[in-house]
């Protein structure tokens, strides 16, 4: 027992004695914290990242020669929700944009994703270590408003990955607005942000619904990569070029911290949205010349 | 204030420590506690009252006594130690009686504080990452000791909305870790080598032993209402907390539950476990910070102070002092009158 601690009765008995120490706010003394490793709250790991950037970085500048526009209009602090398209069998844009905006910014993102993949061995660990959060309302809130994050969502879910390349660049609904709710609740803005090349680089050519539902996964894909590059083609990419531009955040002018909010606002913000991203995409895609080399 | 307080739980780990520490306080009059066994650590001047586990007498102990303040510690929160049948009295018929005793007409019961546990919120991968008091659990109650907590709980609520005058408090505590306190986890993280789910890492939260004791006489003394979370700040993973313990971890398969029932016995791994090494649990413990509360530990400091004493036990071979209880001579140092002194020794 430490000494110049008030202990309530001090007598020598067969069993310790728990140290009743009277405390008060004002002498909270910092208590030892011998922590190990840097994995905070939401399991992400700094020394993870840092890794995880590394072995990503050759393939976000050389194979897919990612490219932004607008990036100063990402606030280099104070929480902020960003959204885009979402798209290819297996999404490159998430890597893309987390890898982008930490390395451009230098400020951590946590992208929110279905907490189907908390399920999953492995992959549930490594996508928490590197950023990955489930998206509940709960945890968003937690991020965005409390510790002034950043948190990436893809609106779509998993309707875009798995919609197949004749629907490419048709962006899908936007799930029932909760992004949006999300944003007003925690008071700060949503950025868009229209992403091209993620189509292209794994294109998705029929989905394996029977498969899907017996494995317990939301979709079974079929790729041009598979078929291009046989079992490779699981994991890797076409080097189709990334192009990314950051649309004008759009705030909403309401008061933070209600109950509810206006069911009609909160699709018609959405939707909103969503016009704006496929406008930006579409203005992208005319400018583009060749899915290759941009 | 004076009070007069009754424990339940007296015989168990925690009954007997909470008598011990509130025997210290001075401004408690009257120290009841209540067990189906014999106490296992030596009290002063609590006098002890054997009963059976779901407390039919208590009725007339609380009218005979005129307790004002009923510490309820005897919640089952590690399934490995009662069978299930035994959990479900204990904590849920337990606690029924208990309440009934509590709000009988003309009770003179002011304050009950409940020990409860964080495995109300239970473990699953649609959790949120931070649970709130008011946070409903996702997943359904899967295994008898999460399911015997809740229910309890649910009587305690019923209890707190039908009796407005008598103040409640549940305290939901997070996995606990010590130097005298054995749990599953414990057991696992004292021996050289310990299971975890092979591609799982869950961030967990901890408690040190003693601060589990100061929050239930910090709200028992403060006649603090209310539900709380009570965890140690910081969450770490599970292969932080082995490589703090210096055991190792071994892998066991994570797709079927069939084959790490078999490994639970070897691994000393029950039920309520299983989730927990797949999903972790995180609490929010503001609520409960913003009643003055300090703790002593963090979670990794408890963890540490949890594997020192585990060390110094090994090197040392020393085993706390066991005790006794003898009926008759408890007797004579408290109601005798040829007793003088305190009979200490």
């Amino acid at each position: 027992m430490a000494s110049g601690r008030q202990v309530v009765g001090e007598k020598n008995r067969t069993t310790a004695i728990v140290p009743l120490r009277v405390t008060s706010a004002d002498d909270a003394e910092e208590i030892d914290d011998p922590r190990l490793s840097d994995v905070d709250e939401w399991g992400r790991s700094e020394r993870t990242r840092a890794l995880a950037r590394a072995i990503y970085d050759p393939l976000y500048t050389k194979w897919f020669r990612a490219e932004w526009e607008g990036l100063e209009k990402i606030p280099a602090a104070g929480g902020a929700l960003l959204v885009a398209n979402h798209a290819g069998a297996i999404p490159s844009d998430a890597p893309v944009i987390m890898h982008g905006i930490e390395k451009e910014l230098g400020r951590p993102i946590y992208g929110l994703a279905d907490y189907f993949f908390r399920s999953v061995p492995v992959v549930g660990t490594l996508w928490a270590r590197s950023g990955g959060v489930s998206a509940r309302p709960a945890n968003a809130y937690r991020l965005l408003k409390e510790q002034n994050q950043l948190a990436l969502v893809f609106p779509e879910g998993t309707k875009g990955p798995s919609k197949s390349y004749t629907d490419r660049y048709q962006l899908r609904r936007f799930g029932r607005g909760g992004f949006v709710e999300i944003a007003m609740r925690a008071g700060v803005p949503v950025i868009p942000i229209a992403v091209v090349g993620s189509e292209e680089a794994m294109p998705v050519l029929f989905r394996l619904p029977t498969l899907a539902k017996a494995l317990g996964v939301p979709y079974v894909p079929v790729t041009a990569n598979l078929l291009a590059m046989g079992p490779l083609g699981v994991i890797l990419p076409f080097p189709a070029k990334f192009k990314l531009r950051v649309l004008d955040p759009v705030r909403f002018d309401v008061p933070p911290d209600q109950d509810r909010y206006s069911k009609s606002r909160i699709m018609e913000e959405s939707e909103g949205i969503r016009t704006q991203l496929q406008e930006a995409v579409y203005d992208m895609l005319r400018d583009r010349r060749s899915v290759w080399f941009g | 204030m004076s009070y007069r307080v009754l424990v339940t739980g007296a015989d168990t780990f925690w009954g007997g420590r909470m008598i011990q520490a509130l025997e210290n306080d001075p401004s408690i009059d009257v120290i009841l506690g209540i067990g189906t066994h014999a106490p296992s650590v030596p009290f002063e001047r609590a006098e002890f009252v054997r009963s059976d586990q779901n407390y039919s007498i208590l009725n007339r102990i609380v009218k005979a006594t005129q307790v004002d303040t009923i510490l309820h510690t005897f919640m089952i929160t590690n399934s490995a130690t009662v069978p299930r049948r035994a959990m479900h009295e204990i904590n849920v018929i337990g606690t029924m009686n208990l309440l009934a005793a509590a709000g009988a007409a003309g009770s003179s019961v002011r304050h009950i504080v409940v020990k409860s546990s964080t495995l109300v919120y239970g473990s699953a991968a649609s959790d949120p990452n931070t649970f709130q008091e008011d946070t409903v659990r996702t997943s359904p109650v899967r295994n008898s000791v999460e399911r015997a907590l809740v229910e309890a709980e649910g009587l305690v609520r019923d209890f707190s909305e039908d009796n407005p005058a008598t103040k409640v408090t549940v305290l939901r505590f997070a996995n606990v870790l010590g130097t005298h306190l054995t749990t599953p986890i414990s057991r696992n993280l004292a021996r050289p080598v310990c299971p975890a789910i092979f591609g799982f890492d869950p961030l967990l939260q901890f408690l040190e032993e003693d601060d589990v004791v100061r929050a239930l006489v910090h709200v028992t003394r403060g006649g603090i209402p209310g539900l709380y979370n009570v965890a140690g700040d910081g969450r770490l993973p599970w292969s932080e907390v082995a490589s703090i313990c210096g055991t190792r971890l071994i892998p066991v398969s994570p797709f079927s539950p069939l084959k790490i029932r078999p490994l639970g016995r070897v691994f000393d791994l029950p039920a309520e476990l299983e989730d927990l090494l797949r999903y972790g649990r995180g609490v929010d413990t503001r609520r409960f910070a913003s009643t003055g509360f300090t703790y002593t530990s963090t979670s990794a400091g408890a963890v540490r102070k949890f594997i020192r004493s585990v060390r110094l036990r090994r090197q040392s071979g020393r085993t706390p002092a066991s005790y006794t209880y003898e009926h008759d001579v408890e007797q004579f140092f408290r109601h005798s009158p040829s007793i003088v002194g305190t009979g200490d020794v």
